[in-house]
């Protein structure tokens, strides 16, 4: 694990959500530190989704409490997510393909003086984001309909910076993307941490998950099912923990441990 | 924005160690450098591209121009061209309002029926009740942007796709608009009324037209420059002083070549009030939709309205305040045709002024499939139809033919949409 601070920028404590009959989360709880990438992941309706949604606003939790840098807080809609400080960059993107790259990365937050677009302020300022992301590509003036797969991703990434937030969520940012753009957004998330900004990345792909993150939680059927130091431990061990292969005593003894362990640190 | 014009080219670094989805220097980034070489070929690399912007309908203009003018050489006169302005404006207001709707990537049918009740409202409240000329004008263009409003609930608020709701808008505006006419059906303009100068006033000093002319380039320069000098000093790829001169050049021939045709020749009555409160509306939406949060939104919602939703834009009320805007602008352009036809009419604005108005929109070379066009294109599309309504008159033609040429155009202007469309999608660009 990377240096973390003893407050967690957000924690998720016992957060519960029901639609109807069925409970998509149980008792979950989660913490991000600032300058910590943790991956968050689990098969297919573990509740992966639901529970991003819960932190950006989109579906308010019905039980536990959300703490921001401490402080117990409710987000019951996006707006109330955004004013706190968590970015959302979503599996399909929503970029605007006939939108240049500056608008887009401006988008519902335009620069303005006296009332007019100030477009020279905006693309100089897109473009020292993108150099200090170290993001390549061709012109910031180009439709984003012309970009790569991965360039629109890093630009997708990029837009989530401008707000100056201190969480970012990523859902599946490298699905569909080839292997070199993999590595171009997985670059970019390095860059998040150094940011000192606290990451969350969901992904199906275990090298990816190995690769960047420094924690990752599984979800098994809305619950908790382990938080695991990517650093010393092993892919199956993570695999076994999403299909449920592990569950079993020793894990949630283990699990158990970690977060008493978790409780005294703070 | 994907603006033509406004492309600016990076000083592309050689790039090492990248990926090759990322080419090491892109065509599009030299070109600045490169002066007006660069700039042909990058006009060619666009056109190739699917990127015609307004070339098709420039090219049209000029073949109409020639044509007409061979068959009949009093196309090109000064009475004749003064004809197609003052024709142009109200039909070119309504198609401002239609830009708007299809940059939306939706449709207005119902403004032909909503011009017609701006026409009746001011028409019943000023003739027949006596209301104050200029209250009467703004209670119909208010009438129009209620109307607009109204539309826009029902499409955004509830989800009635725009096409029915404006059909249905079509029918029953034009149903009030009778009502309102009453038994007689029509009220004649008084003269000397607000409506009636519309489109009958001229200024006759000379001064007007070329000080406007004078007035318009010396803002378009000035403008040029002062946003190249900013960029310079923000360090940003700027228009090199050849583009500037180039562009300043263009428009000035153009605004005087205009001028001079409503001033010297015989016959010539001087700068037609119509055309400047059309510019002036040209003018204004253009700085709408390119300058201002709100018309950057319009694109955003038209490229991509769950990504304009999730950027926290305000998608519902984007699209009501556009059919507002649309519906203002409509029943502004009734007021016109009214002016024209010299008074307010039960079936005023039926006919084909609604296929009229869209086409001009279409032919302009903005895009029926949302996110791309220009304000402008109302002003080019318009002159296209008017230039050919003007041209067979003078021959004589019927107007089945008329109408036939108009389809044949709209058609081609709308399957050029739909091919730099795809030719865009196979080049990677929108």
């Amino acid at each position: 694990m990377m240096s973390v601070s003893a407050t967690p920028v957000l924690a998720l404590r016992k957060v519960s959500k029901r639609f109807g009959a069925v409970q998509a989360l149980t008792d979950v709880t989660l913490e991000i530190h600032p300058g910590e990438v943790v991956a968050l992941v689990g098969d297919n309706g573990a509740g992966k989704s639901t529970l991003v949604k819960t932190i950006s606003g989109v579906h308010p939790v019905d039980d536990g409490t959300i703490e921001w840098e401490g402080a117990p807080v409710r987000i019951a809609k996006p707006h109330d997510a955004q004013e706190l400080g968590v970015a959302t960059v979503y599996q399909d993107l929503a970029l605007c393909d006939n939108l240049d790259v500056v608008a887009n990365l401006y988008l519902g937050n335009e620069l303005r003086g006296a009332g007019v677009l100030d477009e020279i302020a905006m693309e100089k300022r897109a473009k020292e984001l993108l150099d200090t992301l170290s993001i390549r590509i061709p012109s910031v003036r180009i439709p984003v309909a012309a970009l790569s797969g991965g360039q629109r991703q890093v630009v997708a990434i990029a837009r989530a910076l401008i707000g100056e937030p201190k969480v970012v969520i990523l859902d599946e940012p490298t699905a569909a993307l080839g292997v070199e753009q993999t590595a171009q957004v997985l670059d970019l998330v390095e860059r998040l941490r150094e940011r000192n900004l606290g990451t969350i990345l969901i992904s199906h792909n275990m090298a990816d998950v190995q690769a960047v993150a420094d924690r990752v939680a599984v979800l098994r059927l809305g619950r908790n099912n382990g938080v695991f130091d990517v650093a010393d431990t092993s892919h199956e061990e993570i695999i076994a923990a999403i299909t449920g292969a592990s569950d079993n005593a020793v894990t949630r003894r283990r699990a158990r441990t970690e977060q008493v362990r978790k409780e005294e640190a703070r | 924005m994907s603006d033509l014009t406004k492309k600016t080219a990076e000083t592309a670094e050689p790039e090492t160690a990248e990926a090759p989805a990322v080419p090491a220097v892109d065509p599009r980034l030299l070109v600045r450098e490169r002066g007006f070489a660069g700039y042909l070929e990058e006009f060619a690399r666009r056109l190739r591209g699917g990127e015609l912007g307004s070339l098709p309908v420039v090219v049209g203009l000029i073949v109409i121009a020639v044509v007409f003018q061979l068959k009949n050489s009093s196309f090109l006169s000064a009475d004749s061209l003064a004809n197609i302005g003052v024709y142009t404006s109200g039909l070119g207001i309504m198609a401002v309002g239609i830009v708007f709707v299809l940059l939306l990537g939706e449709i207005d049918l119902s403004v032909g029926s909503v011009a017609g009740v701006g026409a009746a409202v001011w028409a019943v409240l000023s003739v027949t009740h006596g209301v104050n000329d200029w209250l009467a004008v703004l209670l119909a263009v208010a009438a129009g942007a209620a109307i607009g409003t109204l539309h826009g609930f029902f499409f955004a608020k509830i989800g009635v796709p725009a096409f029915v709701v404006t059909l249905a808008g079509f029918l029953g505006w034009s149903g009030l608009q009778i009502w309102l006419m009453g038994k007689e059906g029509s009220i004649n303009t008084p003269s000397g009324s607000v409506v009636e100068n519309l489109t009958g006033y001229y200024f006759e000093d000379k001064a007007a037209a070329y000080g406007l002319a004078l007035v318009a380039v010396l803002a378009y320069a000035g403008s040029l420059l002062w946003e190249a000098r900013r960029r310079r000093a923000a360090a940003l790829p700027s228009r090199p002083a050849s583009e500037i001169a180039l562009r300043t050049g263009v428009v000035a021939v153009l605004a005087f070549a205009v001028a001079y045709v409503l001033n010297e020749p015989d016959g010539a009555r001087g700068l037609p009030l119509a055309l400047v409160l059309f510019l002036a509306v040209l003018v204004l939406a253009d700085f709408v939709v390119r300058r201002t949060s709100y018309g950057r939104q319009i694109f955003a919602v038209g490229g991509n309205a769950e990504a304009a939703r999730r950027a926290g834009i305000n998608v519902n009320r984007i699209r009501v305040t556009v059919f507002a805007v649309s519906g203002m602008l409509a029943a502004f352009g009734g007021l016109f045709i009214a002016s024209l036809s010299g008074g307010a009419t039960k079936n005023l604005g039926a006919g084909n002024t609604l296929m009229n108005v869209i086409a001009a929109a279409v032919i302009g070379g903005t895009s029926l499939f949302g996110g791309r066009g220009k304000i402008w294109s109302a002003l080019l599309g318009m002159l296209v139809i008017q230039s050919i309504q003007q041209g067979l008159n003078l021959l004589g033609m019927a107007s089945e033919i008329q109408y036939m040429i108009t389809g044949a155009v709209l058609l081609a202007a709308v399957v050029i949409d739909s091919l730099s469309r795809r030719t865009q999608k196979t080049a990677g660009r929108t």
